[in-house]
């Protein structure tokens, strides 16, 4: 898989636009790492190279704030984002085994995309949701709570065939 | 023109429970079916905040009557709009039922549930549109930054929060009211007020219903308490987790300046004051105030030594407050109707509401808002209606993973700061964790322990390295692999670990585990000298069989077990290789005859 991108282009100038708006403010770098991650998918060294210099601040403070989040991925995540929420009810309701199941499916490891591309499974601590332990977000938006291990083959499918 | 007089109003919960059961297509058919009946001028469709009632999700109230609709789906919202709204018939079926079977159409007003709840930080939460601040300022909404501004003084209204006995409900329980005092005696030209909506505690999600579903409430908090100390700058720092919450902050933010409720000049006195939202990265240690101030600024979010306090020395070296969402949710009601009628609710040493959020083995999960001195038999019991599937009530657990696991013979406590501390745990931020007999304390402490060890900064030794020792040594017991040193080396290292960590984060650390050393002793000791798991939850420590006798020989188990662990022809009865098992569960879960079961050992 290519991970270069091109520095003349589109997403970059979306970048500098953003990077402009904020002039002046200061503490922005979390901001733009935000910006860029939901820009790029991912943030690329390129990417954390192009920030710090377009923010005057070492390459050094970049990675470091980058590496310190668990929000930031310096790797390229699956079309789907399945978060597992491994909360404590969640947890108390079997989300470990959901996790599991998920990770068994897809042949995966935690993070990492699957073969073709389409899943990433990250444990995530609590979404807020945890009336409907155990629950799953995939993507943004599609909650999927009260789950069982035996629900988790179809969700698949369902995402699979989209 | 004639006016179209408005007849009935449906109130849609919005809140994340009910989304994530499917509140949007309910809220869709609601609408579609309005119009086609031609009732869209009369009957206002309005999405609200969290109801609280989470686990009876989608829900919805139609108004004037305040019929309560449960379990709502796109085929329950037509009839709903057919029969109730077109008819005047409420649909029965969809309406709350209890345990025998007698309906209760205004469950809002009939169960324990909402009639024991005394709501002041989510007064709002379920009844206003969120998005809209006409709603907001319907209900009182920035009146008492209207009063403090133009009747009181800055010290008047740091004394009538300190009457109030309002505490910080993020945790500690530090006084508010004194907090702001010593922020605004420390002189600097510049002050900054910050709302911790970092809510971080597995198992909490009150702050996330408030900013949600009263986001106002929290910025009018604000606004008065930088008047109150000087402030002209202030920050939410909120979870990235949160993007419906930041969606309506920004939304809520950019109407208060409409409105001149923020900005310069704020209703027309020489009061200014704006506010930024800063969006987390998801590092739970930036709930710790230091570190959230570092997160702010941009760098790693790691916490340093206090003193200096943050009101004498916090972002960017000024002086700064940092309150809590629910804090700052209180602080509107306390300034309109006084501190004395605040301090007529609550406690000796603990003031009026706590929300708290029921979750896990509990029949009525979901959030509510309770005096302040209610017993954890009253909020499990009466309110959250007891422990589902006839399963024995074994603890509950407070405080996220800086509280602890209290056992049954505690039940008849009073929440109260104080109280929860002498039993070991803390309120934290008012996460509530049921569990039932099939919850092994030592794997609960575990958990705990695999967070911490996770989400510990790395900057001082004994947390970053002491919880990971503590995390191992649990991992040992719950593998079968544990001895009786290993517990009291447990000890030791949580005694070190809370003495010697840099801050709160580690300095709780090992409160999961004592708490459950304290009370669940004999689970330990099951551990690690009979190998045995009594909740048959440790995997290394259980198997699963199949009881011959009951198997039908069905194949359900064979043909969902992920890993072919289970033999056995049709209609005879099957068999488990312990060998291949991981223990996944999905055979018990399937089996329609009882027939498989865990033993330990």
């Amino acid at each position: 898989m290519k991970t270069t991108v091109d520095l003349a282009s589109d997403l970059y100038k979306q970048l500098d636009e953003y990077i402009d708006s904020l002039k002046g403010k200061p503490g922005i770098l979390i901001n733009v790492l935000h910006r860029a991650q939901e820009i790029f998918g991912y943030l690329p060294d390129e990417v954390l190279e192009y920030v710090a210099e377009k923010l005057d601040v070492p390459v050094s403070k970049v990675f470091g704030v980058v590496t310190f989040y668990n929000f930031f991925s310096r790797k390229p995540k699956g079309k789907h984002q399945i978060k597992i929420c491994l909360g404590t009810a969640c947890y108390v309701k079997g989300g470990d085994k959901i996790f599991e199941r998920f990770l068994e499916e897809l042949g995966v490891e935690p993070e990492e995309p699957s073969k073709d591309g389409l899943f990433s499974v990250h444990p995530v601590r609590c979404l807020g949701a945890c009336s409907m332990a155990p629950v799953v977000l995939i993507g943004e938006k599609d909650f999927y709570g009260r789950l069982t291990p035996n629900d988790v083959p179809s969700l698949i499918k369902k995402y699979r065939e989209g | 023109m004639p006016v179209a007089v408005v007849a009935n109003t449906v109130l849609i919960c919005a809140g994340g429970a009910c989304i994530s059961a499917g509140e949007k297509s309910v809220k869709q058919v609601f609408e579609e079916k309005l119009k086609e009946f031609a009732l869209d001028s009369v009957v206002r469709v309005v999405e609200t905040g969290c109801m609280g009632a989470c686990n009876l999700g989608p829900l919805a109230v139609i108004y004037p009557e305040g019929i309560f609709y449960q379990k709502l789906t796109p085929q329950a919202a037509e009839e709903v709009v057919v029969e109730h709204l077109l008819k005047g018939r409420p649909v029965e079926k969809y309406l709350y039922k209890g345990p025998a079977g007698e309906v209760k159409a205004k469950a809002q007003e009939e169960l324990p549930f909402f009639k024991r709840q005394v709501k002041i930080a989510t007064r709002n939460l379920g009844v206003i549109d969120p998005t809209d601040i006409e709603e907001y300022i319907g209900r009182d909404g920035y009146f008492a930054l209207m009063k403090a501004l133009k009747e009181m003084t800055p010290e008047q209204v740091i004394s009538e929060i300190k009457a109030s006995g309002l505490r910080g409900r993020g945790g500690a329980g530090f006084p508010t009211g004194l907090k702001w005092d010593i922020c605004r005696r420390n002189e600097a030209d510049q002050k900054f007020i910050i709302c911790n909506a970092d809510e971080g505690d597995p198992g909490a999600f009150m702050d996330r219903s408030i900013l949600e579903g009263d986001p106002h409430s929290v910025l009018e908090g604000m606004a008065i308490g930088a008047y109150a100390i000087g402030a002209s700058k202030g920050f939410i720092y909120v979870r990235a987790e949160y993007p419906l919450a930041i969606e309506r902050l920004n939304i809520a933010i950019e109407q208060a300046r409409e409105y001149g409720f923020l900005g310069e000049r704020v209703l027309g006195t020489d009061f200014s004051f704006d506010i930024e939202i800063r969006i987390g990265a998801g590092a739970f240690v930036c709930g710790e105030e230091t570190a959230l101030m570092a997160s702010i600024e941009g760098e790693r979010g790691q916490p340093r030594v206090k003193p200096p306090y943050p009101v004498e020395s916090g972002l960017w070296g000024k002086p700064t407050v940092i309150n809590n969402v629910e804090t700052l949710a209180n602080v509107p009601p306390i300034i309109l109707k006084g501190s004395e009628w605040f301090a007529s609710i609550g406690t000796e040493t603990s003031k009026g509401t706590k929300v708290f959020a029921l979750a896990g083995k509990v029949r009525n999960t979901g959030l509510v808002e309770v005096p302040m001195g209610i017993t954890l038999r009253e909020l499990i019991y009466e309110i959250g209606g007891g422990i589902p599937g006839g399963k024995r009530f074994k603890a509950v657990q407070t405080g996220g993973p800086s509280g602890g696991c209290i056992p049954a013979d505690y039940l008849d406590v009073t929440v109260d700061y104080e109280s929860l501390k002498e039993l070991g745990t803390i309120m934290g931020s008012g996460g509530m964790v049921v569990m039932d007999e099939d919850d092994c304390m030592v794997d609960v402490a575990k958990f705990f322990l695999g967070f911490t060890v996770d989400e510990s900064c790395g900057k001082c030794t004994p947390c970053r390295e002491g919880t990971k020792v503590m995390y191992d040594i649990l991992e040992k017991i719950t593998s079968g692999e544990g001895t009786r040193e290993d517990l009291e080396k447990l000890k030791e290292l949580a005694q070190f670990i809370s003495e010697a960590s840099l801050c709160g984060l580690g300095q709780t650390a090992p409160n999961p585990v004592l708490s459950t050393m304290k009370y669940f002793w004999d689970e330990y000791v099951a551990h690690v000298e009979e190998k045995r798991c009594p909740a048959k939850r440790c995997k290394a420590l259980i198997r699963y069989v199949i009881d011959p006798e009951r198997c039908v020989g069905c194949t359900a188990c064979a043909r969902v077990c992920p890993v072919n662990a289970i033999t056995g022809e049709v209609r005879k009865p099957h068999e488990i290789d312990p060998e291949i098992c991981t223990r996944c569960g999905s055979c018990m879960e399937v089996c329609r005859f009882d027939a498989i079961s865990k033993v330990s050992p």
